[in-house]
């Protein structure tokens, strides 16, 4: 039925399979919509939040989105820049799960903000000392990236590229994407680290501030450490997750093995920096301001296990599993690691929000609990299943993954086959 | 005739509250809430997401009877000093889009209900929870509406509110001051409704500049140590953390003097004496 749409000798399941695969989870994503609409009409009394918990789900959830869409600048910047070429690859995909991660982001903060309609303020009335105005600059026009690294791929599909200026815009695109991934990483840079300022610049919350290098507390850089270090996992589990559903390779193991090898090696390096980080902020950060570690870590679901989950179980465990060649190659283990590494970064964004929320600063004060509502569950689920929807759609209609036919010859042939027998029928019948 | 608009005094407004006078009657949060206009919800049960720019905390020494104590400690805005210049008041340098600010004549920190758009960053930054979200669109029961003051904006859903130190009777005082043509405006003519409100007398409000205010004498503020109070039985809220309040406690209880901050074991031994 859509076949004229799919690249030409991929092998693809029928369209019933397929639509009804859609409208399941595109089931889940009206779900989220609903909520969506019911938020945005109601207001934000749709939520579970309150004036002790301002910042709760949707904001991890925009913070763990980016941490883990950090695969695309970061792929971007070893394939372009530092001359990775296998990493061609892989670079589509990671493209549109960075894509997928900045839409859900920006869409999250539009249901997240009181005043919807008057989101531009951000911009027009911008407080530059604001680790959010930062943010939201960098974030957009690092959106505006993403889409232009998106559209040569969108552009490689199978009608549009007979087109003659479709096809000429490719081509150009293909020649200055350098630039767009040095642009990308210089503004990923800057929004991943000021997001991990938002909570380290708060000094009336102990919790959650850090000491730093001039304006930028350390959070700044250890945020964009770690998104440069975990979004490639998520790029590789999502990999990962697409070979298993399709019962298909599409990626060789020599690239994920690579790509995965640097991620190890920089989840170690971030690691490190995360410890001496915990131990500076614990032993003089946190004393000066009258509170020790056991303060931070002694109610209900905050124990001190969740510091030790992040560090050793997210963070330690996966960097070494992926450093060493015999781990990384056994295929089990892989996937053990990418999950574990990215449970780490997503912990590490919950505690930096949920958490500095809930610890008492002051003597008298109370623990703060939260459980988000079921409008807040719905709306963080619609980019997870819009993602789904996103990445079915390109993987059936575009050529994501170069490889693909590579790997599969017969199919190749197969449709080579066929269209030569198409052209042979059709000479035939002009006879 | 139009008179020329001069460049009047700068002020620091600032609050001392005596919480061995305060009876935690609440006459403070009631008086808040209609002078400014405070809305409220039919149940009001979830005090999490119910607004009072004025709130009331119960404190206790901890101890078991007959050695219980307790204390009520109301805490508005602190109006926040901050730092430095490049930390004023916790919320002030957070703010994305500049909709509060710190005023550079009175020290009041201000909230721009239409400039707002809701993010609430400003509420995780505060570490007093004195500002509130408006969950709820604003409404009053019938024919209360009539009763809301014409100097007060309502506030819509989804913005941040806050104790304004009831600026609008600042600019009230001033617009008498212009038309009297005096440059400054007297103590007496600029006071908030929770200190007027206040039965026991707890309140005191004025300039922390002017020594001849009571605020001044009451809690001594050292203008080179960001206006630390020097009265030994004065402190401030959370002192350690530099937010530097506006707002000053007095007692002459040293479990209530040591509520006001945290303290690692053995500390306040050390402190005590230095800090009040």
């Amino acid at each position: 039925m859509d076949s004229a749409l799919i690249p030409d000798g991929a092998k693809r399941c029928s369209f019933p399979v397929f639509a009804i695969g859609i409208a399941a989870v595109g089931a889940v994503l009206l779900w989220g919509v609903f909520a969506m609409f019911l938020i945005w009409f109601k207001g934000l009394n749709q939520t579970n939040m309150n004036d002790y918990y301002g910042f709760a789900l949707w904001i991890w959830a925009d913070l763990a989105v980016i941490a883990i869409g950090g695969g695309a600048f970061f792929t971007g910047l070893l394939k372009y820049i530092f001359g990775i070429d296998e990493l061609k690859n892989i670079i589509n995909f990671a493209v549109i799960i960075g894509f997928i991660c900045y839409s859900s982001a920006l869409l999250i903060l539009a249901i997240d903000i009181g005043q919807p309609l008057r989101g531009w303020f951000i911009f027009w009335h911008a407080n530059v000392h604001s680790m959010l105005t930062e943010v939201a600059f960098c974030l957009s026009c690092y959106f505006a990236v993403l889409v232009i690294e998106f559209i040569p791929n969108i552009l490689e599909n199978k009608q549009l590229i007979k087109i003659p200026f479709l096809r000429h815009v490719n081509h150009n695109m293909h020649g200055i994407m350098a630039v767009f991934a040095a642009t990308g990483a210089f503004l990923s840079f800057f929004h991943q680290g000021s997001l991990g300022g938002v909570t380290g610049v708060l000094y009336g919350r102990p919790f959650g501030v850090r000491e730093g290098l001039l304006v930028w507390p350390w959070t700044f850089f250890l945020y964009t450490f770690s998104a440069a270090a975990y979004g490639p996992t998520f790029t590789i589990l999502v990999t990962k997750a697409v070979e298993k559903i399709t019962g298909k390779k599409l990626v060789k193991d020599n690239v994920i093995r690579l790509l995965a090898k640097i991620a190890g090696w920089m989840i170690l390096v971030y690691i490190v920096a995360k410890i001496i980080d915990t131990i500076y902020w614990a032993n003089v950060t946190a004393p000066q301001l009258g509170f020790t570690l056991n303060d931070f870590y002694g109610h209900g679901f905050y124990r001190i296990w969740i510091l030790y989950a992040e560090i050793i179980i997210g963070g330690i465990l996966p960097a070494l599993i992926l450093i060493f060649k015999r781990s990384r190659e056994n295929s089990t283990l892989l996937v053990l690691a990418l999950i574990l590494a990215v449970f780490g970064v997503c912990l590490n964004r919950w505690v930096m929000v949920l958490q500095v929320m809930a610890v008492p600063v002051m003597s008298f004060d109370q623990w703060a609990h939260y459980f988000p509502s079921w409008q807040e569950i719905a709306t963080t689920i619609l980019p997870v299943a819009y993602g789904i929807i996103l990445i079915s759609l390109t993987y059936r209609y575009l050529p994501v993954f170069p490889q693909e036919q590579e790997l599969y010859p017969e199919t190749i042939a197969a449709a080579k086959a066929e269209a030569e027998a198409k052209v042979q029928e059709e000479d035939a019948k002009k006879a | 005739m139009k008179q020329e608009q001069k460049h009047g005094k700068t002020y620091k407004f600032g609050m001392a509250i005596d919480l061995d006078k305060c009876t935690g009657c609440g006459s403070c949060m009631v008086a808040c809430m209609s002078e400014n206009n405070v809305p409220f919800k039919v149940d009001e049960s979830n005090k999490k997401d119910s607004i009072s720019w004025m709130k009331v905390f119960k404190l206790t020494n901890g101890k078991s009877f007959p050695d219980t104590e307790i204390c009520y400690l109301p805490r508005p805005c602190m109006h926040c000093s901050g730092k430095d210049s490049h930390n004023p008041s916790p919320c002030v340098s957070v703010c994305p889009a500049t909709a509060t600010d710190t005023d550079p004549t009175t020290g009041i920190v201000s909230q721009i209900y239409t400039r707002c758009f809701g993010c609430r960053y400003c509420m995780a930054a505060c570490p007093y929870h004195a500002r509130y979200f408006n969950w709820w669109d604003p409404k009053w029961p019938e024919g209360m509406e009539k009763y809301l003051s014409p100097d007060v904006s309502p506030r819509m859903r989804g913005v941040v509110e806050k104790c304004s130190f009831c600026f609008h009777r600042y600019q009230e005082a001033k617009d008498k001051a212009y038309v009297e043509d005096r440059d400054e405006i007297n103590e007496e003519e600029y006071q908030t409704s929770c200190t007027q409100a206040c039965p026991a007398g707890a309140i005191t409000f004025g300039d922390l500049n002017n020594p001849s205010h009571a605020i001044h004498q009451l809690v001594k503020p050292d203008p080179h140590h960001y206006g630390k109070p020097r009265n030994p039985k004065a402190f401030r809220l959370l002192e350690r953390l530099e937010t530097n309040p506006k707002v000053y406690y007095i007692s002459e209880k040293e479990w209530v003097r040591k509520s006001g901050d945290n303290y690692l074991e053995g500390e306040w031994e050390k402190v005590k004496n230095h800090h009040g």
